[in-house]
């Protein structure tokens, strides 16, 4: 071949065989020495070495496999998995040798020269990194190759049992040996076996002119490769920026206050560093670490965007919450995450102002800022036999969580119309029947005299009409949650409508209809 | 102005008089912010088309009418808040016509009510209050020109100084409930509005809550129906 080009660099390439097993077993748990076959479009596309015993291999049919092996574990394919657990290995490798190109996940490419001048020697260097990653992410299956150029350096760490050093100048040669499927293309791996041309070096000894006649420029890459001269250098990545933000306290702060005026110039960072990299946060985690070990944390969302005065709220009111519950010491340390992000684009304000509802947001923030979280609330009908608990109040922002649905049949509920007056906690009130005495209901339902008067808070006035004892029972399974009590209606002489029930404690009014 | 009317010069004086007022009518309604809307029975209860932009309306009681009041503007897809009410119920206030998703509730601000109703007020049209304690004068008038300035409209439950109008219930009649037996189906109650436009009072009956939770309006009690004795 005509014109080599400068010597190519020395390139480590780390693989690591049948990735997608791996990522699986690391994502859930599971055992990766079981016979498992990963299966895209009814092929297999990898498996593990003990499926590879059994006879299962990379292209077979998904009948074949399973017919071959039928104790298999078939899986899909799952791109996301294998990229998420692959960044833990390329972070690895990243803190020894930077500039790491992921050409996709389970093979990644390094310069060789830095790492291998450091130590001396590229085997060396290889090992290192391979045993890094054994140490930080316990995957064991890698493999290294160096080489001139990622395409034998790729190819050298698919030859290699651990590693594989091919001396500056032994690519060609290394190469020649190698099938001509090792390309990649299924034309040219078709095609040249059939026109008598086995190996990449039997490629390569064709003229750069026959392959350019033939195969065009692809194939011109192609000869290029297979002749150990790779035009391609290694592009790293960039490795991802660090937006969450720990802010310590030394000594430790006692003061929510303080807490919360310390951190400010670091949350003003957090929401700076988010803006740089173009994202705007809308949920965050905040934890707190105290003194004492203790660790605190909780997630907080908004509708709209995290901007620091928010999420300096947000310390405050989680502090103020946590403090003397969950946390009894000083807080020494205050870690934000964004756990959401959007692109910034989507929150700026617009030419013409803001639309009315992020405009009714920002009002609702402001008085949470003045009352607290608590103090902005949503409302949702949920499901439940009491109606204070079939109201699901919700705080401005967070995300509404009804856990009973309201469309169960939830017997012993209260016929419409309902009580326009739901009594957060329930008042304790005295309906007294005829001679002055307390109305009781016996175990089968049975009044022990008609209520004739009714005290909520002053003094006795006559019940006009009352229908009941309407029974309720929860849970009578449950000691602990079990609820029992029979409701009443009762009309008083001023026209005054109750919604009350009588349990074991006594009469309570749960409603009134006003 | 005057090309635009284009009023002749020989015109009868009469004539001008007439299409100058008609002029100013529209030009003044065009100005004037649109009522917000109330249920029909409620409107005809007022004597208006709706609750006027700008004005403080004063009831007696938290409860089913205040409810009916928010229906009204929350269908038409207006905010609402509902300051200080702890025991305000949601989910009769979803029956009675309330969107929940348009419903913010600040139920209990203590002493930081008003600075939380004149936050909300900038932007929440529709405002139900009860005050936690006495309204001065000078916060009443400073809230009030707020609410012109915005367009919004307030239901204080208590006392108000210079409300547009005063809504006080009287007689009221429960129906369905007997000595031991039945439930709560309707009330008929009697509703007394005392309002700029119609000082002396107007009163009326409205059928609060019907059997399906929503107000309509009500016949006045027929003599056997009430309660003797």
């Amino acid at each position: 071949m005509a014109g080599v080009s400068a010597a190519a660099e020395r390139c480590l390439a780390l693989w690591f065989p049948a990735w997608p097993v791996t990522a699986w077993a690391l994502a859930t748990g599971a055992d990766a020495e079981r016979p498992v076959a990963v299966v895209a479009a009814n092929r297999v596309t990898a498996c593990s070495a003990a499926a590879v015993a059994e006879g299962v291999g990379v292209g077979q049919r998904r009948r074949e496999a399973q017919s071959r092996c039928p104790q298999l574990v078939v899986l899909a394919v799952d791109e996301a998995v294998d990229a998420r657990e692959f960044d833990p290995v390329v972070a690895a490798i990243e803190r020894l040798s930077p500039g790491v190109q992921v050409i996709r996940p389970g093979l990644c490419v390094v310069r060789a020269r830095g790492l291998a001048r450091y130590l001396g020697d590229e085997a060396l260097a290889a090992e290192t990194i391979l045993e890094a990653v054994v140490t930080e992410t316990g995957v064991d299956s890698g493999r290294a190759g160096v080489a001139d150029g990622v395409f034998a350096a790729v190819q050298a760490s698919r030859e290699a049992t651990g590693v594989m050093v091919v001396p500056a100048g032994g690519a060609p040669g290394f190469l020649a040996s190698l099938p001509i499927a090792r390309l990649g293309d299924p034309v040219i791996a078709d095609l040249l076996p059939r026109l008598g041309v086995h190996t990449l070096g039997g490629f390569a000894a064709l003229t750069s002119a026959q392959v350019r006649d033939r195969f065009g420029a692809a194939g011109v890459r192609l000869h290029l490769l297979a002749s150990g001269s790779d035009p391609r250098a290694v592009q790293p990545r960039e490795p991802p920026p660090e937006l969450a933000v720990r802010i310590d306290f030394e000594p430790p702060l006692t003061l929510v206050d303080q807490v919360a005026f310390a951190s400010r110039a670091s949350v003003a960072g957090f929401v700076d560093g988010l803006a740089a990299a173009g994202l705007a946060c809308t949920e965050v985690r905040v934890e707190f670490s105290g003194e004492n070990d203790e660790f605190f944390a909780r997630t907080w969302l908004t509708p709209g965007v995290f901007d620091s005065a928010a999420i300096t709220d947000r310390i405050r009111w989680q502090l103020q919450a946590a403090a003397g519950v969950q946390l009894h010491s000083p807080v020494t340390s205050v870690r934000l995450e964004p756990v959401a992000v959007d692109a910034a684009v989507h929150h700026v304000p617009g030419l013409f102002g803001l639309g009315p509802d992020e405009r009714v947001h920002h009002a609702m923030s402001r008085v949470q800022a003045m009352l607290g979280h608590e103090g902005v609330l949503t409302g949702q009908v949920g499901g439940g036999r009491w109606l204070a608990e079939r109201q699901v109040l919700v705080p401005w922002g967070d995300r509404p969580s009804v856990i009973q649905t309201a469309d169960r049949p939830w017997p012993g509920q209260v016929p419409h119309p309902l009580p326009a007056t739901v009594f957060p906690e329930p008042l304790p009130v005295r309906v007294q029947g005829v001679g002055g005495g307390e109305v009781a209901v016996d175990e089968r339902g049975r009044l022990s005299t008609e209520p004739q008067a009714l005290t909520v808070g002053g003094r006795p006035v006559s019940v006009t009409a009352w229908a009941g004892p309407w029974p309720v029972s929860e849970r009578a399974w449950d000691g602990q949650r079990q609820r029992q009590a029979n409701r009443f209606q009762m009309v008083d002489e001023s026209g005054a409508a109750w919604l009350l029930w009588r349990d074991a404690r006594g009469w309570w009014a749960e409603a009134r209809y006003d | 102005m005057k090309a635009a009317l284009a009023i002749p010069e020989d015109a009868p004086v009469a004539d001008v008089v007439a299409r100058l007022r008609a002029h100013v009518d529209t030009t003044q309604a065009r100005l004037r912010p649109q009522p917000f809307g109330l249920l029909p029975a409620l409107a005809q209860l007022l004597g208006e088309p709706g609750l006027k932009p700008g004005a403080v309306y004063s009831l007696d009681g938290e409860g089913a009418l205040l409810q009916a009041l928010l229906a009204g503007p929350s269908q038409q897809g207006h905010w609402c808040g509902v300051v200080g009410l702890p025991s305000f119920a949601v989910e009769a206030a979803a029956l009675a016509g309330i969107r929940l998703d348009r419903l913010v509730l600040v139920p209990s601000p203590g002493d930081q009510w008003l600075a939380a109703t004149a936050a909300l007020a900038e932007v929440v049209p529709v405002l139900a209050v009860h005050p936690s304690g006495r309204v001065r004068e000078a916060d009443a008038a400073r809230l009030g020109s707020r609410l012109r300035d915005r367009g919004g409209v307030l239901l204080v439950v208590g006392a108000w100084p210079r409300a547009e109008a005063r809504l006080t219930l009287g007689e009221r009649q429960w129906h369905g409930l007997g000595s031991g037996d039945g439930h709560l189906v309707s009330r008929d109650i009697q509703v007394q509005v005392a309002s700029r436009r119609y000082p002396s009072g107007r009163r009326g009956w409205l059928r609060l809550p019907d059997p399906d939770g929503r107000t309509v309006a009500g016949e006045q009690l027929r003599p056997g129906l009430q309660v003797v004795g």
